[in-house]
């Protein structure tokens, strides 16, 4: 009796986290999603109505910021991918002694707060940083140009601030690849291009498809960038949510709004996986 | 009193490392972000015999080089012999609201005996009976207030509320980039400035001085009126000329050179113009600015004995040596008559400022949104927001 109960107890503090910090407020969320003002009443007041067209209405009105998301959130993982894929590869085989301190490297970001490094963006891209100056004397961008308040800062810091979500997942995979299979494709007569792509490549799937979901996920939810670094005209879902809940005080549009993404996140992610088909992933 | 007026630069320091509203910066990030810290820190739960425990926005109250101590404070303690707990943690109306909302709800304590909500978030306390009438006779410097803000519409005998400060809204420029000033909307979206205009996230200012402009009243605008007007900014916006809607980050983005010409606050661009000599500037618009203020207001929870503490504090701000203190400190403009006298034994060249102590011909050309409805509120807040991309 104890034996088979003892599983069970230990996963009474998970179980129950999840319960008070995940189950129930996702259970509040729905609730408010089909809310409706209550009559005459004051700002923030709703009532239960199941008024479903919520979510019909909440989508239709931000389609525009939906699709933006998904779209800013895609490329970000795929220059995330681009740039963090090289940096695991070479840390993985080339690191050698100093392995360690790359990793350190690569996390030390970590150490100064996600906003902190988000408004140091805004300097880089800003009319006083080196950046726009140096590209307008190269003729690469013209006078008027800037690159803050725009589609472009808002991606650069995503793919920035998530860069690390991707670059370990992708490290613990590379790294666990066996160097002798690499030796023995070419062996085989196969040339550095066909062996990337026959063999570690498959093999470092796992740590792609982690990498890609650690990026992609929080970066089509993320707000922060698109409200620092974006203009109006590059505002995010995330951004309208915070703007419904705080500004507006529309609970049920924002609620509905949640829900809708986690299900779009949910859909693009599990046709994703099942694409991918890495059943070892975890 | 313990007198220690600070010099213009050291003031000019400690304004720029959080101004009033800076931690409405990065708009909803911080917000967030300070709800989280906010649910740490807070008033404390016990409401000790003979004390006052107040919380007010951030850097809006003289402070000593130290930044513990608070001079006009420590007086009135000595004075009375009142105890003041001060809190920073005012950060953001809607944030704040939210914190109490339920207690206020209930009749609970909400660890407050004094707050400091802006006016439109003072209409909705009072609207919801979350505040307290003040007894009069504890307050008889309250007719010191300034005729401007002598009577708003959320409370037109100010029974239960009274300015802490008031704030103009009105255009900022970068002075080489617009040598001619920026006093007209016209002047505001002048070609120069294309693409480089920032407006504030505060609906009442941002779409008040468009209303202006437009010839409206701000005490009768009407939904017609105002849906015009943001339409009039949602154009301006789609057509590239606006790059931000922001809270006062916009004095970051004129600093750096990504703004040249916003519509901004008096306190930020106060602060801006004595950093930068000659650099930037401030103006009311000619067809008419913005003035709003944060309130101080005692919540419907506080006990008999802690009001009558309160009101004296409210009395004791309303001196115009106490005010004039204050004044030389927060640099928003000072609602309390006689302290611009007062200010003169101070710094006689603050005595001066039009951004402190507006002229009556300044003071002519300001106005007051008028409140809201509840159904209003939702509805331009909505069609303001969404002008904004959100």
């Amino acid at each position: 009796m104890k034996k088979i109960s003892t599983p069970y107890l230990l996963l009474i503090p998970g179980m129950g986290f999840l319960f008070t910090f995940f189950l129930l407020p996702l259970f509040n969320l729905a609730q408010t999603s089909t809310q409706t003002p209550v009559g005459g009443g004051d700002t923030g007041q709703y009532e239960q109505t199941f008024h479903f067209k919520n979510y019909i209405d909440a989508f239709v009105e931000n389609r525009e910021q939906f699709g933006r998301s998904f779209i800013y959130a895609t490329i970000a993982t795929v220059l995330a991918l681009a740039i963090a894929y090289p940096l695991a590869y070479a840390i993985a085989f080339k690191g050698g002694k100093l392995k360690n301190f790359m990793l350190v490297l690569v996390v030390a970001p970590f150490f100064t707060s996600f906003l902190l490094r988000t408004i140091a963006w805004k300097q880089i891209l800003g009319e006083e940083g080196f950046v726009v100056p140096t590209l307008r004397n190269l003729h690469i961008i013209s006078q008027s140009t800037t690159l803050t308040s725009s589609a472009f800062a808002v991606v650069a810091g995503m793919t920035y601030n998530f860069l690390p979500f991707m670059t370990l997942p992708l490290y613990a995979s590379i790294d666990r690849i066996d160097p002798r299979t690499l030796e023995a494709s070419g062996d085989l007569y196969a040339n550095g291009f066909t062996t990337f792509r026959k063999v570690t490549l498959p093999l470092s799937m796992p740590g792609v498809v982690a990498g890609t979901l650690l990026t992609f996920i929080p970066a089509a939810g993320d707000y922060v960038n698109a409200a620092i670094l974006g203009s109006p005209q590059t505002k995010m879902l995330g951004n309208v949510i915070e703007s419904r809940y705080f500004k507006i005080v529309d609970y049920p549009t924002a609620a509905a709004l949640s829900f809708t993404l986690m299900a779009a996140i949910l859909v693009l992610v599990t046709i994703y996986v099942r694409k991918a088909g890495t059943e070892e992933l975890v | 009193m313990a007198k220690n007026p600070l010099s213009q630069e050291a003031r000019s320091v400690l304004n720029s490392l959080v101004s009033r509203r800076a931690v409405l910066a990065g708009a909803g990030a911080v917000a967030g972000a300070s709800a989280l810290a906010a649910c740490g820190s807070g008033g404390s739960s016990t409401n000790a015999k003979n004390s006052v425990r107040w919380g007010n926005w951030p850097l809006y109250l003289d402070v000593d080089d130290s930044g513990k101590n608070y001079p006009t404070l420590q007086a009135f303690t000595k004075e009375t012999g009142i105890d003041v707990k001060y809190f920073e943690d005012y950060n953001d109306n809607d944030e704040f609201f939210g914190k109490v909302q339920a207690q206020l709800k209930l009749g609970k304590d909400i660890g407050y005996d004094l707050v400091c909500p802006t006016d439109w978030m003072a209409s909705r306390w009072i609207r919801l009976g979350y505040t307290q009438k003040f007894d009069a006779a504890n307050i008889p410097n309250k007719t010191n207030i300034l005729d401007t803000l002598a009577s708003p519409s959320f409370d037109p005998k100010r029974e239960q509320s009274l300015t802490w400060q008031g704030i103009m809204g009105g255009f900022g420029w970068n002075t080489a980039k617009n040598p001619k000033g920026v006093r007209t909307l016209d002047d505001l979206f002048s070609p120069g400035n294309k693409g480089k205009i920032v407006v504030l996230s505060e609906m009442r200012d941002t779409i008040g001085i468009i209303l202006r402009a437009q010839g409206v009243s701000l005490a009768t605008v009407t939904e017609n009126q105002f849906m015009n007007a943001v339409d009039f900014l949602a154009k301006k916006i789609a057509d590239g000329w606006i790059r931000g809607v922001k809270g006062n980050e916009y004095a970051e983005d004129l600093t750096s050179g990504d703004a040249t010409a916003v519509i901004g606050w008096s306190g930020d661009m106060f602060i801006l113009k004595s950093e930068n000599a000659g650099k930037f500037d401030f103006a009311i618009p000619e067809s008419g600015g913005t003035i709003s203020g944060d309130n101080m207001m005692i919540p419907s929870t506080v006990t008999a004995e802690a009001k009558a503490n309160t009101e004296k504090l409210i009395n004791y701000y309303y001196e115009p040596s106490v005010a004039a203190e204050v004044a030389a400190y927060v640099n928003y403009v000072c609602p309390v008559k006689g302290a611009q006298a007062e200010m003169e034994k101070i710094d006689p060249e603050l005595a001066k400022s039009e951004f402190i102590f507006p002229s009556d011909k300044t003071m002519a050309n300001l106005s007051v949104f008028r409140s809201l409805t509840p159904a209003e509120e939702t509805s331009w807040t909505e069609a303001f927001q969404k002008a904004a991309g959100n």
